[in-house]
This record gives C-alpha cells, sequence and structure tokens, in this order.
C-alpha cells in the first residue's frame, strides 16, 4: 500500500498529457516560449517545489549507514536540475535563492522558508503579469565556489570521482513550517480531473520541451559527461554546520517519509524534526549568506525543539 | 501461453523457531545454472541457497523434478569501509555459474564489491583406515604400528560442501550490479556503475585485471575486446543507451527517440535500465525500463522491434512512487528457452509473462494465499479505473512493498523460479 503520504496525486505535465485523454494534438505542437497565454499555475508550482523538496531531502537521507546507490543518486540529482532549469526560467529560482541567501542561522532559515513559500506564489503571480522573459540558464553558474573531488584509480588516464559525503547538520528545524506552504493547496493539486489544470500544464510542458529540445541533447551530453563532477561538487555544503550528535543521527536514520504527510503536519510539528532541505539548496546557490537578525519567536520554537530533543535523547 | 501448475513454495527462511520474514531472508538474486538441474538464490543476508532437481523418478511420474535444497552456505559478510565510514552490504546482488567442467560446481556471487568464486562439491565417502590416525582423528604414536594397511573409502551420507577458491575485490568504486562469465571460461566481466573490470579467474589481486575501462559517454567511447561473448554492462546515466559487445568486439549503442510530448520530471527515472538479457540465439537484445520491456533486434539501433507494458497504470501515479522510492526499484527480465515468451515482474507479487508470437499476455500472481499448491495459476488483472470486476485488483490497491524483481527461466523447460521477497516461488508447465 501506499504509505500516507502518498495519497495525493501528483498530476505534473507529462502525466497529464499521457493520461488526460486524446487532446495530444495541439499541446504537442511546441508553443512560441515568450507566448503570453503561458500561465504558471500555482498548484503547478507548488506541486513542482513539493518534488524539489523530495529530492532534496532523498539526497540527504540516502547518505547514511550504506553507500548510497549511484544510479539513483544521479537521477534524483538530474531531476532537481531540470526543476531548477525550469524554475530558473520562471524567475522563480532566483527568488528563492535570494531569500535562502539572506537567511543565515537556523532561526533566519525558519523564517525565510515561510517567506520563501509566500513569494513563490507571489513571483508566479508576479511572472505571469509581467509576461517575464526567462533568465538564461547556466548550468556552470551553480559550481562556482565548489570543488569536487577527484581520485584517480589505478593510475587511470580518466578520473573517477568519489563521492564527497554530505557532513550532516544537526536538525534544527520543524518540518510543519516549510510545509505549511507547498501543503496549503491540498486539494486543488489532487484532483487531476482538472480541465483548466490540465491545459495550462500540457502548455507549460510543451514549452519547456521547445525550449529544451535542442539544449536538451546537449544538455545531456554535458550532464553525462560530468556527471559525477557536477553531482558531488554541487553538493558539497559550503559552510558546514557543527556536527551532529550521532545518537540523534541515528534516531532519525529509519525515519520514514511519512513526516511529509498533509496529516501529519495538520496534526502539530514531527517529533523528528530534519534539516530542512532548504539548507542544501542554499548550498546550491552560489550566493554566500548575509547576516539577519534573527527574531524571539523563532528562537522560542528553537528552545522548545532542543527541549523535545532532549526528552527523546535523554530518556 | 501455457498454463502454469504444480506451484511449489521452498520458503526460505533459515529460522527454524521463526515464522516471520526477517530483512535477511529477502531473496536478492535467483540463477539456473546452464543445464537447469541446479538453481542458486542469494539473498540480503549474504546466503548462498542452491537447490537441486530430483532426478525423476518412475514411480511417482506427477512429480517431475522438484527442486530441494542441496547446499546453503554464507557468501558474503557484512563489511565496514573505515575510509567512508560506511558499510557494506552483504546482499547478493548476482550470482552467475560457470559452465561445468567436471563433478563439482562453479558459481561466482557478489555483492557490491566482492565477487567469490564458490566451488560446490559433493562427499559421499570419507577414507577409514588411516595408519597414522585413529578413528577418532588422534595420532597414534608411530611405535605402536606393528602392521600397515592401506584406508579405504567407505560410503557415508551426503555431504555437499562449498568452499571459496577465489576472492576479487578492491575493484570498484561503486556497487557491482553485474557479472558475467566469458565462453572461456577463463575470464569474467564485473560491472558497476562506471566501471568494466575484466578479471582472470586464475588471478584474483589487482594485476589480473588485464582490461578496466571507465565509462565516458556512450558517443565518445570505443573500445575494443577480443572475446566472444557477448558482455553487457548498463549504463544508467542516459536514457536507453546501454553498451554491449557483439562478436567483433565494438561496442554498440542502442537508443530510442525521446518522445516529447510525455515529458515528464520523471521520464528519465522511468527510462533507465534496470536490466538487460540477450536472448537464447543471440539475436535479440531485450532491456527493462520502470513501465515497459522492449526487444531489440541488434542490427537496428534506433529503435526497438517490440515494446511491451509491464503495468502502464503506474504511469499516473510516478510521483508517489518517487516519494517512496518505488520508481528506483530494479526490475528483471527473462526469455525461456526458445525466446518465444518474456517474462519480468511488477508489484503485488504479481509478474507479466508476453508471449511475442501470438502477442498475448498474462499477469500471474506469486502468493501463498491466493494459489494452492499444484493448482493452476489463475490469470489476474489490474482495473485501471471505472466499474471494478469482481476478481480484478484496482490500481490503489496494489501492494508496493511485495514486488518481483527477480525471476529466471529454465534454459530448456517451462520451469520458472520467481522470488517474492522472502519466498520463492517455482513453477512448472502443466503436465498432460
Amino acid at each position: 500500500m501506499f504509505p500516507k503520504g502518498t495519497k495525493r496525486k501528483f498530476s505534473d505535465s507529462g502525466e497529464e498529457a499521457a493520461c488526460g485523454g486524446g487532446d495530444q494534438g495541439p499541446s504537442a505542437a511546441p508553443a512560441p516560449f515568450a507566448a503570453a497565454a503561458r500561465t504558471l499555475s500555482s498548484s503547478y508550482s507548488l506541486q513542482r517545489q513539493s518534488l524539489l523538496d523530495m529530492s532534496l531531502i532523498k539526497l540527504q537521507l540516502c547518505h547514511m549507514l550504506v553507500e548510497p546507490n549511484l544510479c539513483r543518486s544521479v537521477l534524483i540529482a538530474n531531476t532537481v536540475r531540470q526543476i531548477q532549469e525550469e524554475m530558473t526560467q520562471d524567475g522563480t529560482w532566483q527568488i528563492m535563492t535570494q531569500a535562502l541567501a539572506a537567511a543565515q542561522c537556523p532561526a533566519d532559515r525558519l523564517v525565510a522558508t515561510e517567506v520563501l513559500c509566500r513569494q513563490t506564489e507571489a513571483a508566479a503571480a508576479a511572472a505571469v503579469q509581467a509576461g517575464q522573459s526567462p533568465k538564461p540558464f547556466s548550468v556552470s553558474g551553480l559550481e562556482e565556489g565548489y570543488h569536487s573531488e577527484e581520485v584517480v584509480i589505478d593510475g587511470d588516464a580518466e578520473a573517477e570521482v568519489a563521492m564527497s559525503s554530505l557532513s550532516p547538520v544537526s536538525p534544527q528545524l520543524s518540518s510543519a513550517s516549510y510545509l505549511a506552504g507547498p501543503f496549503g493547496m491540498g486539494p486543488c493539486w489532487e484532483d487531476d480531473e482538472e480541465d483548466a489544470d490540465c491545459d495550462e500544464d500540457e502548455e507549460e510542458d510543451s514549452e519547456e520541451c521547445a525550449s529544451e529540445g535542442e539544449d536538451g541533447e546537449r544538455h545531456h551530453l554535458r550532464a553525462d559527461s560530468r556527471t559525477g563532477e557536477q553531482v558531488f561538487g554541487t553538493f558539497e555544503i559550503k559552510h558546514p554546520a557543527p556536527p551532529p550528535d550521532p545518537a540523534l543521527e541515528e534516531l532519525f536514520s529509519d525515519v520514514d517519509p511519512s513526516y511529509y504527510d498533509l496529516d501529519t503536519v495538520l496534526t502539530g510539528m514531527q517529533s523528528t524534526p530534519k534539516m530542512g532541505p532548504y539548507d542544501l539548496l542554499e548550498s546550491l546557490s552560489s550566493h554566500g549568506p548575509t547576516a539577519l537578525s534573527s527574531s524571539a519567536t523563532c528562537r522560542s520554537d528553537l528552545n522548545e525543539l532542543d527541549h523535545i530533543m532532549e526528552i527523546i535523547v535523554g530518556s | 501461453m501455457e498454463e502454469e501448475s504444480d506451484t511449489r513454495k521452498i520458503n526460505n527462511s533459515f529460522l527454524r523457531d521463526h515464522n516471520y520474514a526477517t530483512e535477511a531472508d529477502i531473496i536478492s538474486t535467483v540463477e539456473f545454472n546452464s543445464t537447469g538441474e541446479l538453481l542458486a538464490t542469494g539473498d540480503k543476508g549474504g546466503r548462498v541457497v542452491v537447490f537441486q532437481r530430483e532426478q525423476e523418478s518412475k514411480t511417482q511420474p506427477h512429480r517431475r523434478g522438484e527442486y530441494n535444497v542441496y547446499s546453503t552456505f554464507q557468501s558474503h559478510e557484512p563489511e565496514f569501509d573505515y575510509l567512508k565510514s560506511l558499510e557494506i552490504e552483504e546482499k547478493i546482488n548476482k550470482i552467475k555459474w560457470l559452465p561445468q567442467q567436471n563433478a563439482a560446481y562453479f558459481l561466482l556471487s557478489t555483492n557490491d564489491k566482492t565477487v567469490k568464486l564458490w566451488k560446490i562439491s559433493e562427499r559421499d565417502k570419507r577414507p577409514e583406515g588411516y595408519n597414522l590416525k585413529d578413528e577418532d582423528g588422534r595420532f597414534r604414536d608411530p611405535s605402536t604400528i606393528t602392521t600397515l594397511r592401506v584406508p579405504v573409502l567407505q560410503p557415508m551420507d551426503l555431504m555437499v560442501e562449498a568452499t571459496a577458491r577465489r576472492v576479487f575485490s578492491n575493484a570498484h568504486t561503486y556497487h557491482i550490479n553485474s557479472i558475467s562469465v566469458n565462453s572461456d571460461l577463463q575470464t569474467f566481466i564485473s560491472t558497476d556503475d562506471l566501471r568494466v573490470n575484466l578479471w582472470n579467474l586464475e588471478i584474483t589481486d589487482r594485476q589480473g585485471l588485464t582490461h578496466t575501462h571507465t565509462h565516458t559517454h556512450p558517443h565518445t567511447h570505443r573500445c575494443i575486446y577480443t572475446y566472444t561473448l557477448p558482455l553487457i554492462p548498463k549504463h544508467p546515466f542516459h536514457r536507453h543507451i546501454y553498451a554491449h559487445r557483439n562478436p567483433t568486439g565494438l561496442i554498440c549503442d542502442f537508443e530510442e527517440p525521446e518522445d516529447p510530448s510525455t515529458r515528464s520530471f520523471f521520464s528519465e527515472i522511468i527510462s533507465s535500465i534496470s536490466d538487460v538479457k540477450f536472448s537464447h540465439n543471440g539475436r535479440y537484445l531485450m532491456t527493462r525500463d520502470y513501465l515497459t520491456v522492449k526487444v531489440w533486434d541488434l542490427q537496428m539501433e534506433n529503435k526497438p522491434l517490440e515494446t511491451y507494458q509491464v503495468h502502464d497504470y503506474l504511469r499516473g501515479k510516478l510521483c508517489s512512487l518517487y516519494e517512496n522510492d518505488c520508481i528506483f526499484d530494479k526490475f528483471e527480465c527473462v526469455w525461456n528457452g526458445s525466446d518465444s515468451v518474456i517474462m519480468t515482474g511488477s508489484y503485488n507479487n504479481f509478474f507479466r509473462m508476453f508471449d511475442r508470437n501470438t502477442k498475448r499476455d498474462v499477469t500471474l500472481e506469486a502468493s501463498r494465499e491466493n494459489s494452492k499448491p499444484r493448482a493452476i495459476l489463475k490469470p489476474r488483472k489490474v482495473c485501471v479505473g471505472g466499474k471494478r470486476r469482481k476478481d480484478e485488483i484496482s490500481v490503489d490497491s496494489l501492494d508496493f512493498s511485495k514486488k518481483i524483481l527477480h525471476t529466471t527461466w529454465h534454459p530448456h523447460e517451462n520451469i520458472i523460479a520467481v522470488a517474492a521477497t522472502n519466498n520463492l516461488y517455482i513453477f512448472q508447465d502443466k503436465v498432460n
């Protein structure tokens, strides 16, 4: 059976096209990218956001007891990259990374994610109205400031890349706050029969294809030839937080992803908060964090968190 | 399409006083040997269990060669990589039998990092009547020996022992996903996600690697080998691209152009190939990706010959399957002996067979509850929408924790072995 968290159905553009019925004709033809009629539905962007969150969490969770499967890690990383590309073209990516860059301490991250969720919607709406043209997306831009580990094995001419391990950050965020945004529109995106969504999604999808059509192959080529380097260099945390309590890590090692679950979120804070995925996202951005003063409410939330942690660990 | 009957379930649990399944019992690979006489299974706990087919007895002709446990041994132990601070699982990823050359059986078994060559031999006689040792094995004082005798081989209960003859390690940075034995019986290949290592069976240290090659992008990659047995390193990063070596030793790439209208965030993941198998006649190649099985003609690289939908009803659930990681499940596929039928697994303990000639397909279930021993398996059906008939299962009721990833088909006969989590099911064709 599906775990609770999978009750909702993600009806993204590709699947809509596949299951949405027979009118594939018009949507299959790529539409002009700068078409003013293009709308980014909130539900789609929320779906995409949650997919991004999920992927980032997977990349962290996989650095566990056993060495993760390279293939799986690469596929997840590629999914993140695809989302990044699309979000950059929509202009939402810049806003998110700026918001993240503004946050420094965990308390600020807490604030930032709430702000981020609201801004995502606002940005989407703004983009729609302004008919914003896509910002050019540069793959190499993400890699500024990062180095990938390269290990030469057997004196091979080609270098093999060793996976750079992500240093786990102590869990300081509750999942409730960052989930509140995307999940706020639950009913909307459970309904994949809605024709409006279908049409919008199909249109976006074809546009994405149009822009990616020519570039897709080249991008694939580049991605593959530098896969190891890109993936593992990119996800190295630039400013690692203090190392976590190993006991805590052990506790969290078998937390299943059901904490994403809408129901659980609504019933209160999860007892096993994880590092927010935006910490990882922050490492993807090339901006350094700037100082920001923290709010008192966030501090008290943290204290409460610490208290709960003590109870779990201490007892 | 054959009817299947004579369901024989062999419970793979070794904990006699437990009935529930432990994770160590989860079967991770199944493989018939080249004659079909032996069936090897590897599990997550690093154990190998070998089943042997009974000789057909004249008195009970309807019990046509059932499989019984022949040998059990611990192949791999868990290890710890101190450098990376990570465990190395003892789970057996693949078992390959070597062609039989003498009375003993040889197989290669591998976990993520180490390949081992095991010799399985029978002992049904033991020498008795040593001069220098008495029956308990204690040494006798030579001065007490007055006569000499020749030790005699006395029959004893059959003992099957497995000994590790070679250990091939420290050659893979990533997880070994397949091994393949060369027809010259001297070399074999192990592959992980990025590297192909060619080993000599006799030499276990690194100097014995006669050729190592790292996968780069297929279009820039050329490699010449001199071996005749096609070997299949898999390339998971690029859609629909895998490499193989044909008799002339060139590497070819097979790629199907992407259909832009069905592109989604999951397109790459679901088109990632999880298994590749050559047909027995060597003319075709079968690939398994998440939703389909494709048969390719080796002469035609740009599109597959045949495409079969395994469980297309999952296409609308890809996000959920991504969330619970099921989308990364690596299903295997297998040919029957005559290459006319292909088989692969699915969820809910279902497995599917496709007849390439009649184009008919069937869904069967491997479960104790739904099939009695020696009963003909009833075809199952998944209901995709609308009204559900009585025997159908709706997509939402499927149990995604019950997945059939590993299956194998007897080389000549219609006998299949299906691994359903910790249970092994062996199905045979109905005897008329």
